[in-house]
């Protein structure tokens, strides 16, 4: 108690801006937690701590990155199903809601289409923090262009904007799977996928996340650039039901976008559970899940 | 632990009305080599039952071990009783057997699927089985990586009551799926049936070409 009260009621002037000795003898041997508030340093061979001052990549990788060290402190919100295609009447963007953070769910109502004006739509994949903000930030940068050029942005332009930020920190643990979404007088409808490792990819359909597997296989399955606007509709929001039944980072609401000529209209913000047992009891499906006890 | 190659190996099973689906790939791969195209994952038990197996393949690896163990006692037991065991009491006999492996000095390291349609009660049946000794009856089944691709698929378009007809109809909707998004080719399908009246082989067309839209 004595080292404690010591430690903390020392004059400000006397307190070292870096770590001192027995500091960094805690971090490297992180055995049990100490009373005080500081973050264990994960394990990582060869790092000492002054190459994490020098490259702060390393430390957040460390801290972070579950694939190298499944025993990270941070856990980032990694798991998300979401999707966009290109159809005959403009672009449908549907994502589902979850935050997981590890096993946990930390929220089930995040809004995961950001809109970023009334004719362009991103998507938030990988890393909560780094989506929400660097997407806010695209809108930014995308209203600035409006106001220097007097025209609005070009789908193209917005991605490249973005794919080129995300490519001057690559390497630096930005975790981000994104998708661009609009409608322009010069391109028409157009659908770009942009991820944190710089890969900038047009396409007529993509789906991002740890669901989109499922959600794939229920698009592929259907998908014609013929669909009608309501066919359409319905394949987004049973693709997505399909991946928030089966991952399990993956739940909470439907929330479903359609890109037109004349800017994006919302269908909806819905709860996946009624729609769940809507689609088994009514249409037959989800045969593997029981509604009765027997 | 499992390996990267089993999961690309393809095992899929569908029930329907009167029948059991079972498709297998055809590659044998090892390391990052293909070394046939056109084995056959599955073996029979006996008149109305099949399974189809996943594993490290070859003359010495344990696939090959494992199932020769399982099918020989299937049909030692057919010839003793002069009956067959139930497709549910086979299911049983293997997971049995997974579990007892194991724990011993050198586990199988084998997934299965196991199919048949009961020869009283004509139902029929299938079972997932994984080398973790885990049984689970489903009405559809996967087993690696195609699981992430056509559970979503079978999820939506499978119907207890189907016939043979939509039933190969929808393991071909699979099948594309996985044609179209693995990054790996697995040398096309073998498919067979398990009907009350036994178990044949179902043409499938391999070479039918499907792009990503």
């Amino acid at each position: 108690m004595d080292s404690l009260v010591a430690r903390y009621s020392r004059p400000a002037a006397f307190q070292n801006e870096t770590l001192s000795d027995d500091q960094y003898d805690d971090f490297q041997n992180d055995v049990s937690p100490s009373l005080s508030l500081k973050f264990a340093m994960p394990p990582v061979a060869q790092l000492t701590m002054s190459s994490y001052l020098h490259q702060p990549s390393a430390w957040l990788r460390a801290a972070t990155d579950d694939r190298s060290n499944p025993n990270c402190p941070i856990k980032i919100a990694h798991g998300t199903t979401t999707l966009a295609f290109r159809f005959k009447d403009g672009i449908i963007v549907a994502t589902d809601s979850r935050a997981t953070a590890g096993n946990w769910i930390a929220s089930q109502t995040v809004k995961k289409v950001i809109e970023i004006n009334n004719c362009l739509l991103g998507t938030m994949a990988g890393g909560a923090a780094d989506c929400q903000y660097w997407l806010a930030w695209l809108g930014m940068q995308c209203r600035l262009h409006e106001l220097r050029h007097k025209r609005r942005i070009s789908v193209a332009a917005a991605s490249k904007i973005l794919a080129n930020l995300v490519y001057q920190y690559k390497g630096m643990g930005l975790s981000m799977g994104t998708m661009c979404a609009g409608v322009t007088p010069e391109e028409g409808p157009a659908l770009y996928y942009i991820d944190s490792d710089g890969t900038r990819l047009a396409g007529n359909l993509f789906c991002v996340g740890s669901g989109q597997t499922f959600a794939y296989g229920v698009l592929d399955a259907e998908y014609r650039y013929d669909l009608s606007e309501e066919e359409a509709l319905e394949l987004g929001r049973r693709s997505i039901l399909a991946a928030t039944h089966r991952d399990a980072y993956s739940g909470g609401y439907i929330n479903l976008y359609h890109v037109k000529e004349d800017g994006w209209v919302k269908h909806g913000f819905n709860d996946t559970n009624p729609i769940f047992w809507k689609t088994k009891l009514e249409k037959g499906e989800f045969t593997n899940v029981t509604s009765s006890l027997e | 632990m499992e390996n990267e190659f089993e999961l690309v190996e393809v095992l899929l099973g569908i029930t329907g009305k009167d029948f059991t689906l079972i498709a297998a790939s055809k590659a044998a791969m090892r390391g990052a080599t293909i070394l046939k195209a056109s084995d056959d994952k599955t073996r029979q038990l006996n008149k109305h039952t099949l399974v189809a197996f996943s594993g490290e393949a070859g003359d010495t690896g344990m696939l090959l071990q494992f199932s020769e163990y399982i099918q020989a006692n299937a049909q030692l037991y057919s010839m003793r009783n002069e009956t067959d065991l139930s497709p549910t009491a086979l299911a049983h006999y293997v997971r049995g057997e997974l579990a007892t492996s194991l724990r011993s000095r050198k586990p199988y390291n084998v997934n299965l699927l196991l199919g048949g349609v009961d020869p009283i009660t004509h139902k029929p049946s299938l079972f997932w089985l994984d080398y973790l000794a885990a049984l689970a009856p489903l009405p559809y089944a996967a087993h690696g990586y195609a699981q992430y691709y056509c559970l979503s698929i079978l999820d939506k378009h499978h119907h207890p009551d189907m016939t043979l007809v939509q039933g190969i109809k929808v393991l071909e909707m699979c099948i594309d799926e996985l044609k179209r998004r693995l990054p790996i080719d697995f040398k096309g399908m073998i498919v067979k049936v398990v009907t009350k009246d036994g178990i044949r082989d179902i043409e499938f067309n391999d070479d039918k070409i499907v792009k990503c839209p």
